[in-house]
């Protein structure tokens, strides 16, 4: 080895061994507290009388309204272990009329010790969630503590996704299409499986799948003009990615990825596939992205369209400027106000932003 | 005389790696009991399942996010404290080596066994050398 390779290796390491996120600091930005003292807020969505209902982490679904917390009762019972817990929650596109909420959460429902993600839908009445329906349950249970996914959203023909991580068993969810956990699934409101489904021929196959190969989607929104489903996933240390989720694809974990496992070694050689979907971005370093939403609306001036994805990992909301479906620019938002769980645009146009021990704050553009 | 210089430039770099580069001057007589090597290596498993996504394989964490475990001045003198994060989840303001962290850990939902073993694996990792046996008994206690 020539002096020449030492060298280029020692930079390399010492630059992996410290990596930072180079991203720059956004000083046009500004936010105000809407709610506070929260300790994980997982996820929120906006009632039509514009109060929001709050998912703590612990297992509490919080109103808030005019300024005053109600803590909701007639929760299922909720695995708590590791990352999983009370997840998600979003309404129905025709709340107005039905008023089902959705929700995502850890269970121990069945057979066998620990649990696996859960989707169901209920509705809400007197403070208090009746109603509630079981839309699916992931099997098998297992004690492991990561990667229960859990975002819900509706597409604008009515479906409902939702993503489950691997829960911690790459070699054998991902890939394989007969097992829970690693996808993107699909079903219809009242949790039947769509019959154009892509695996709906296949009987060996868990049918509500709609997309494989995922690792741990935390972040699942509409864009506001193509209407294709945007997702990220953490990646291992260097992988964590965003990809437009199509009916079918595989999009590759844990065959191709552009990460190393936590402790630095490899997994795979490869980043590309044939049969597997490339990411739209990846990040390396990993920023842990939670949260995911597009500014679509006149409040932010020519920041509209931009996309932002919360950052656990350094603390910050990430805005990431495309181009022709590429990152080309990332800043720093709300930097350093703490970890960010998870992002919404509220029905007045405003950004709203989860951060862990602190609550929900909205982002104003100075 | 330039492989000196390269040494001396690499371990600069590992040096600038490491926030906390002073270990414990402790001296601290290392039990090799067999019930705390098996306690440590199931511990172990459970470091894996729970707790490496924030405090990484190498127990450093991440700066004023997540809180290092590897040569730790809280954890050292915080024991039940932490035994107590460990078991119930910890929230607010805590400093760990000069470092202010205000983040939250929610509850892991570990039995009192995993709570024992996944303490005397971060006791005994990484250089750590804390001379204190956990059981799942003084776990049921706090």
């Amino acid at each position: 080895m020539t002096m020449k390779n030492i060298i280029i290796g020692l930079i390399l390491t010492s630059t992996l061994a410290c990596a930072q996120d180079k991203n720059p600091k956004n000083i046009e930005n500004t936010h105000e507290v809407i709610v506070s003292d929260i300790n994980i807020p997982w996820g929120f969505t906006f009632l039509p009388d514009e109060s929001m209902l709050i998912t703590e982490k612990s297992g509490e679904l919080i109103h808030f309204k005019n300024g005053k917390k109600t803590s909701i009762k007639g929760l299922p019972d909720i695995y708590l272990r590791g990352q999983g817990g009370l997840l998600d929650i979003i309404l129905h596109p025709d709340y107005n009329n039905n008023g089902w909420i959705y929700l995502s959460y850890s269970s121990s429902e069945g057979e066998g010790s620990g649990g696996n993600t859960t989707i169901a839908r209920a509705k809400l009445k007197n403070n208090s969630l009746t109603n509630l329906q079981v839309l699916y349950k992931a099997t098998p249970n297992t004690t492991k503590g990561q990667h229960f996914g859990s975002r819900l959203i509706f597409d604008d023909a009515g479906y409902l996704y939702f993503s489950i991580g691997e829960r911690g068993n790459r070699y054998e969810n991902p890939q394989d299409i007969t097992r829970d956990g690693g996808k993107i699934y699909r079903l219809n409101d009242d949790g039947s499986i769509p019959n154009d489904n892509p695996f709906i021929n296949n009987s060996e196959a868990k049918t509500a799948i709609y997309s494989y190969g995922h690792r741990n989607p935390q972040g699942m929104t509409l864009h506001p003009e193509t209407r294709n489903i945007w997702t990220h996933e953490h990646g291992p240390k260097g992988g964590d990615e965003i990809n437009i989720i199509e009916a079918g694809k595989n999009y590759g974990w844990p065959v191709i990825s552009y990460g190393v496992n936590y402790i630095g070694t490899k997994f795979t050689d490869i980043t590309k596939k044939e049969g597997m979907e490339q990411p739209l971005h990846y990040w390396d370093p990993s920023i842990a992205p939670s949260g995911m939403a597009f500014i679509n609306s006149d409040k932010y001036g020519d920041w509209d369209g931009n996309l932002l994805v919360g950052s656990l990992k350094f603390q910050y909301l990430d805005m990431c400027t495309l181009q022709n479906n590429k990152v080309i620019k990332e800043e720093r938002l709300l930097n350093g106000l703490g970890r960010v769980r998870s992002v919404e645009q509220g029905p007045d146009g405003f950004i709203y932003v989860g951060i862990e021990n602190l609550g929900i704050v909205k982002l104003i553009r100075k | 005389m330039k492989n000196v210089i390269f040494l001396g430039w690499f371990l600069l770099l590992l040096a600038s790696c490491n926030s906390n580069v002073k270990k414990d001057n402790r001296v601290t007589q290392k039990q090799d009991s067999t019930g705390l090597k098996a306690s440590i290596e199931r511990g172990k498993t459970v470091y894996n399942d729970m707790c490496v996504t924030c405090h990484l394989p190498n127990g450093k964490g991440v700066p004023k996010a997540f809180p290092p475990l590897a040569d730790s001045d809280y954890l050292r003198e915080n024991q039940t404290q932490s035994i107590k994060a460990v078991k119930y989840g910890m929230s607010g303001e805590i400093t760990v080596n000069g470092i202010t962290y205000n983040s939250t850990m929610s509850p892991l939902g570990l039995s009192n066994e995993e709570v024992a073993d996944v303490v005397n694996y971060i006791n005994n990792s990484w250089g750590n050398t804390i001379d204190h046996f956990v059981t799942p008994e003084k776990v049921s206690e706090l």
